[in-house]
């Protein structure tokens, strides 16, 4: 059975409030901050890129595993924000970690729900005897609209995951819903991304969230309250709570995944940073459930199992990541995000 | 080998020379030299041109026949010699074993930069290729950041002080002042150093030399031939050359330049002199820290003295020894294939006594000539005939 | 061109990104990046490759404020001198961190991140910069 082996994470230190977006656009932080339970969002530097927190989360990943990364057998890098169009950030990866050249690797996107595919992908080469580890990523600098109500939630950060057998939890199974649903996109050549507005609720977020997860827990035959922790992508800190009662669980069973309230909306790392605080602190033998959302749309569900090993690693580095921080303004944050620029 | 002497010698004006191109100011310091030296262009038998950056500035490579051309001198050997900031005093001492050896008897050594055809930031990157290009320029380095990182090393090891630096840009002005062929004529401040905007902590623009056009052209002979073309030859009586690994963070330490120390020892035991006989030295200052590095590793001054002794006014004119009367590199101006060459012709009239204005009444003269941060030395000891 | 420079950089991408180096077994010393001839050795050099942890400290560093047109983005920005635990010294810039105080001696630990791009069309170069840690 696949497990997770390892995970590593990474989050620029910089962070720009909701109340210094708001001051831009002459609009009233407090109602924001009330309706999207966010109170600031993590800002690349101007040299970090999705790559570079891959690459980052990767190796904070094989440290914690204690792998050697030679024996990584495929690299997914999931993204919305890939340096380039065409040439693969997995193979960028792959290289700075020092897992070339016997391995495959390749690029995913399926907004916000890449990460977790790229999970999927592992866990089934793992299954099957093809790898002995996979390396699932995901990382995004979040991109929106300037004055657009995603510019208060589009974060940045990464969040990896080395897949493997017997590790320090379990992934039990694992159920996913996709239909052509387009709520948000971005078109070749865009410089921003639309969405439909409302729409990205309840055909969108809700639909696939609520669709997936009854999918798994009939599949497995397993109710919320079997859980001791529940994580749904969060584009804001209210959507995961709301699809969390719809679907039966409890505002606590969701709070520890909630870092969307410190960082923002990551994209592709948003579930797998959810889940990587819940496995900060889960004790052994505790049950995760696990469902993401990416647009255009789809989700992926998971039923994960912490086990003893869980106790034998030193963790703990997330919460000092959310702690490093440094404010910046409005225009260094576009400047950052290259929306502010020269030429 | 035999003795060689200097028996003319020429400059352009340093400056920003818009109305001139790289042919006009070589032709115009090779005319000063051949008058100098009362010889016709036929009389001379080789020559070695200097320049670092040609190419890259004005698009121009194969620099050597050009320059000997321009002076009018017909089908000789001609050589380009480059070693960045070096490739003046390289070619200066390329030119002194083509006479020692016997291989000619009148050699002609010109260096030249046109440096202001293109944008700062062009010139800057070309400069730039006389450090490590894979491991520190593409790293983010430039040449005032490397002085920098000496100057701050500097500064945590001996306690020198941004105002000592600065010390040396003063004094450099001032003697510069005095030279009608510098690029800067105005006097400076201590303050008006350190008020000046910040190039590369801790060093500020006042504290770097300038883009420069400029020419230099010294003439050589055998000393037992010299009078017949110049009543005062001086004669090069040391000439010593040495390397060391390109980029700044291979040498064994930041606070001095080993090459310099090794050229400097070895000019010593050719003249058979101390650093205490020698009265007058153009030393490479392309940035203030430089210059207190200089006049440690040169010997006149003990290893983290420097900047004291610069405060103490011991390196002015009628201190213990006089550093950059010309102005240096800081007043005078860095036409980077020029400098090394123009070194000698200060050097040479310093011990003539036609410095106008800036005499020291020197015997013996020296010059120092450094490449990138430190990779290429050459020191050449002088003394009149 | 967009490709000018591409085969010279690529070669790098192993030293670059995950500091790569070598060792030759002769004689003991570390190297980074790689040569080929030990210094000490000469003839008698046997090189092997070395990977260097990413530790080290901060030997000297200064802030660029007037960089060259690739660098300008970043600007200003904190250069140093970083000498790795292994022995070698190499160049490198420090990530900005108002946070912490950046002095010699102040010890630093490896980072990924971009170093130049060849324009909007060409090629990014990844690479290593620093980052203190207390």
């Amino acid at each position: 059975m696949a497990s997770i082996v390892g995970y590593g994470f990474y989050i620029p230190r910089l962070r720009i409030k909701v109340e210094e977006i708001a001051r831009v656009w002459g609009e009233d932080p407090e109602q924001i901050k009330e309706s999207l339970g966010v109170t600031e969002k993590s800002v690349p530097e101007i040299d970090e890129d999705a790559a570079t927190m891959a690459v980052e989360a990767a190796r904070n990943a094989i440290n914690f595993a204690e792998i050697d990364p030679k024996k990584i057998g495929a690299i997914f890098v999931g993204s919305e924000s890939h340096p380039y169009a065409v040439k693969p950030t997995a193979s960028i990866v792959a290289e700075a970690v020092g897992a070339v050249p016997n391995l495959t690797a390749v690029d995913m996107e399926f907004a916000c729900k890449a990460g977790t595919t790229a999970i999927q992908a592992c866990m089934a080469m793992v299954d099957s005897g093809m790898i002995e580890y996979g390396l699932a990523i995901g990382s995004d600098v979040a991109q929106s609209k300037p004055g657009d109500a995603l510019d208060y939630t589009s974060g940045a950060g990464a969040c990896a995951f080395i897949i493997g057998k017997e590790g320090i939890a379990d992934i039990k199974a694992t159920a996913s819903y996709t239909t052509d649903t387009p709520d948000f996109w971005r078109k070749q050549g865009a410089s921003f991304p639309s969405h439909g507005g409302r729409f990205t609720g309840e055909p969108a977020y809700f639909k696939h969230v609520t669709e997936a997860s009854k999918a798994l827990l009939k599949k497995i035959n397993l109710q919320p309250k079997d859980f001791d922790f529940a994580v749904f992508h969060q584009p804001n800190a209210k959507f995961p709570v709301r699809v969390a009662k719809i679907l039966g669980f409890s505002e606590e069973q969701v709070n520890q995944s909630l870092v969307v309230k410190k960082i923002g909306n990551t994209y592709s790392a948003s579930s797998m940073l959810g889940l990587a605080s819940v496995l900060e602190v889960a004790e052994p033998n505790q049950k995760i459930f696990v469902t993401s959302f990416g647009s255009g749309a789809g989700s992926d569900s998971f039923i994960i199992e912490t086990t003893e090993k869980i106790k034998t690693k030193k963790r703990g580095l997330l919460k000092k990541m959310l702690e490093e921080k440094e404010y910046v303004d409005y225009a260094i944050y576009l400047k950052n995000k290259k929306v502010l620029k020269s030429e | 080998m035999r003795r060689v002497a200097i028996v003319g010698v020429g400059m352009s004006k340093f400056g920003e020379l818009w109305d001139k191109s790289l042919r006009d100011i070589i032709a115009e310091a090779g005319l000063m030299a051949l008058e100098d030296a009362n010889m016709e262009s036929k009389d001379i038998q080789a020559l070695y041109g200097a320049t670092m950056a040609s190419g890259e500035l004005i698009g121009q490579e194969h620099v050597a026949p050009l320059i000997a051309d321009q002076m009018g001198f017909k089908n000789i050997p001609a050589t380009r010699v480059e070693n960045a900031c070096a490739s003046g005093g390289t070619a200066l001492r390329e030119a002194y074993l083509a006479v020692a050896s016997g291989a000619f008897d009148i050699v002609a050594v010109g260096g030249v930069e046109k440096m202001t055809d293109v944008s700062t930031s062009l010139a800057t990157t070309a400069l730039g290729g006389a450090g490590d290009q894979e491991w520190e320029l593409f790293q983010g380095a430039t040449f005032p950041a490397l002085y920098a990182l000496m100057a701050r090393r500097h500064m945590y090891e001996f306690g020198t002080t941004e105002e000592q630096m600065a010390m040396v840009a003063v004094k450099n002005h001032e003697n510069a002042y005095k030279n009608k062929f510098a690029q800067f004529h105005n006097l400076i401040t201590v303050d008006d150093v350190l008020n000046s905007k910040l190039v590369a902590d801790p060093l500020k623009i006042l504290d770097c030399s300038p883009i420069t056009d400029g020419a230099a052209v010294a003439i050589l002979a055998p000393v037992e031939i010299a009078k017949k073309y110049n009543d005062a030859p001086v004669e090069i009586i040391a000439s010593a050359q040495a390397s060391d690994r390109i980029a700044l963070h291979d040498r064994e330490n930041l606070t001095s330049l080993k090459a310099t120390q090794i050229a400097a020892k070895e000019a010593y035991k050719q003249a058979k002199l101390e650093p205490n006989d020698i009265q007058v030295c153009e030393v490479h200052d392309c940035f203030t820290i430089a210059e207190i590095l200089a006049i440690e590793d040169l010997g006149f001054f003990k290893k983290g003295e420097g900047g004291k002794a610069t405060e103490d006014g011991q390196t002015k004119i009628g201190g213990k020894v006089a550093i950059n009367t010309s102005g240096g590199l800081k007043g005078c101006g860095h036409p980077v294939g020029a400098t090394g060459i123009k070194q000698a012709v200060e050097i040479t009239w310093q011990l003539r006594g036609e410095a106008e204005g800036r005499n020291t009444n020197a015997e013996i003269g020296m010059t120092h000539n450094v490449g990138g941060s430190g990779a290429t030395a050459v020191v050449h000891i002088f003394k009149r005939v | 061109m967009e490709s000018d420079g591409l085969a010279l950089k690529w070669r790098r991408i192993p030293n670059r990104y995950r500091l790569l180096g070598s060792h030759c077994e002769n004689c003991g010393a570390n190297f980074f990046p790689p040569r080929k001839i030990c210094p000490n050795c000469g003839r008698k050099t046997k090189m092997v490759e070395k990977t260097f942890s990413g530790y080290g400290k901060i030997y000297s560093f200064t802030v660029v404020r007037t960089p060259t047109e690739e660098h300008k983005e970043n600007a200003p920005y904190i250069l140093a001198i970083v000498q790795l635990d292994e022995g070698p010294k190499l160049t490198a810039q420090i990530i900005k961190d108002n946070n912490k105080e950046i002095k010699i001696g102040s010890r630093v630990k490896l980072a990924f991140r971009r170093i130049t791009e060849d324009g909007k069309e060409g090629l990014i170069h990844y690479g290593y910069k620093f980052q203190v840690i207390k």
